[in-house]
């Protein structure tokens, strides 16, 4: 295995973005981070940079405000990385297909490796899909 | 003539999970300037609930926010309620008060486990978090779902409480008890946070009744208002339970009233289950009648407010959102003004603002240079730690 990608797959540092969610999935994100799930264990931590990140976690169902700043923040970002879209609503708009301000998917923008759906997705599925992500690196 | 810096913090960065875009203006240290830009969270809810029917909305309006997610569905029954003249069984009243203050709690202990992250306090942030599991449990035993609970329902709640839930509900609350107190006690007795947190970012009550600040940013400064006392509805005029004011309106303050309404929260929780009576759950409302209807829920950020107006049909021709934090963040324009960059963090953090509750209204600005705040957290923590070090030398 390549030496950067075998530094990826451990201790993965994730960098989250919310374009438009309502809470509850970076809400749950955290969650993970803190004593009942413990996911810190792993090395796996939420960092303030995207330059720092492995892992891009995106929430929430892409607002038309949001689109060029994901946009950017994807060029910034240090390649191989993993996209996650964590939730309904970055999975597939969910509730806001009607929406005049959420014109598009988040896949219509960036590449997305993991889909974990649900509103919110409990953290099992969080770490699941963390680990999948991981697992499809390889 | 000296030199302005700005400081720009946002959309994306770590202080808060929601984006939202503060320009700070420093001299020095000082901050003397603060603009507020938001807007990355509109999702256009309002105009979504006009084309859903009565009851999909409640689905679209629990979406506004996570951390409240029953508060916005609350005051939106309240408001159908009023406008089709139904009268809710007493028991769905009760069960939608335990509900509200179960989230009470649960906000309120996040908003400090946020606090004490800001702070270097990681031991808070951690603590508070892991108390904040065990209102998540219940809710998930008694809804289904640890957030997004769907309880309400125009005309009553949508599921009933059952006995074998409560004893665990009760043992919850005893628990959480304990926890809160000892928590209380932590944070009072510590000489450090009183150096850091006595002072800073006061909001006079004057200032408090011009801004119309809501709910416990309010209540920190002095002012005596709560949607539960000042106008009740669901059970809240039948229970004991007191408003909490305190007088001085800086962080410290903010810090002290959202502990103690956590204490009062639980009170209500355990009247609520020692009073709740026996049967229907549902008034089962056949038609909403053309007119206008208000809701207001007093949400843990303070007063929510729903308008809805009707045409008879099975949706709603106009449906506005008033949400706490579009008040309380304005306060953030005289609070800030004036303080350390180190303490800017906790004192635009103290109104607990919520964003994706707040942006209805759409204007489109050229976007700007994105920078990270990582740098203003440690600088707080920085400045805990040598006040820190100052005391116990």
């Amino acid at each position: 295995m390549d030496l950067r990608l075998k530094a990826l797959t451990k201790s993965p540092w994730v960098f989250h973005i919310s374009t438009g969610s309502c809470n509850n999935c970076d809400i749950e994100l955290i969650d993970v981070l803190t004593p009942r799930y413990d996911a810190e264990r792993f090395g796996i931590v939420l960092v303030g940079s995207i330059k720092h990140a492995d892992v891009l976690m995106v929430t929430g169902s892409m607002n038309r405000k949001c689109i060029p700043l994901v946009k950017d923040l994807y060029q910034q970002a240090p390649k191989p990385i993993l996209v996650i879209a964590l939730g309904t609503c970055s999975c597939g708009r969910g509730i806001f297909r009607d929406s005049y301000n959420c014109p598009v998917n988040v896949d219509d923008v960036i590449p997305v490796d993991v889909y974990v759906p649900g509103c919110p997705p409990k953290p099992e599925a969080i770490i699941a899909g963390i680990v999948k992500g991981i697992e499809k690196l390889k | 003539m000296s030199k302005n810096t700005i400081i720009p913090i946002g959309p994306y960065h770590p202080l808060q999970e929601e984006p939202e875009f503060f320009k700070l203006q420093v001299e020095g240290e000082r901050v003397v300037g603060v603009e507020i830009n938001i807007g990355y969270n509109h999702r256009g809810i309002e105009q979504l609930c006009e084309q859903k029917s009565y009851d999909q909305v409640t689905y679209v309006v629990e979406r506004i926010c996570g951390i409240c997610s029953t508060s916005h569905p609350f005051a939106y029954v309240n408001a159908v309620e009023d406008l089709a003249k139904v009268v809710v069984p007493e028991r769905a009243l009760y069960i939608r008060t335990i509900i509200g203050e179960l989230e009470r709690i649960h906000s309120h202990l996040l908003w400090l486990g946020l606090a004490g992250h800001f702070l270097g306090y990681n031991t808070v942030f951690m603590w508070s978090w892991k108390y904040r599991e065990i209102v998540l449990n219940i809710f998930e035993q008694i809804s289904g779902n640890r957030n997004h609970y769907a309880m309400m329902k125009p005309g009553g709640v949508r599921r009933d409480i059952d006995k074998e839930d409560i004893p665990t509900i009760l043992k919850g609350m005893d628990e959480l008890e304990t926890k809160i107190t000892m928590l209380k006690k932590a944070i009072m007795d510590d000489p450090v946070l009183h150096a850091r947190l006595k002072g800073v970012g006061v909001l006079t009550k004057e200032e408090a009744i011009n801004y119309s600040a809501l709910g416990p940013v309010a209540r920190a400064s002095g002012v005596k208002i709560d949607v539960r006392k000042d106008e009740p509805y669901a059970a809240y005029d039948k229970i004991d339970w007191d408003i909490i004011v305190t007088e001085n309106g800086d962080l410290f303050d903010k810090v002290v009233v959202r502990i103690l309404e956590k204490l009062e929260s639980i009170k209500i929780i355990r009247q609520c289950l020692k009073k709740i009576p026996s049967g229907e759950i549902d008034a089962k409302i056949k038609e909403i009648p053309p007119g206008e209807g208000i809701g207001r829920h007093e949400a843990p950020r303070g007063e929510v407010f729903h308008y809805i107006r009707s045409d008879g049909t099975n949706s709603p021709v106009r449906h506005k959102v008033r949400a706490p934090s579009f008040m309380n963040v304005a306060t953030n324009n005289t609070t800030v003004i004036g303080t350390n960059v180190a303490d800017a963090v906790i004192v635009l953090a103290a109104v607990d603002p919520c964003y994706c509750c707040t942006e209805r209204l759409y204007v489109y600005q050229d976007h700007k240079k994105v920078m990270d705040a990582n740098e203003l957290i440690k600088l707080s923590q920085e400045r805990t730690e040598e006040l820190r070090k100052k005391l116990v030398v």
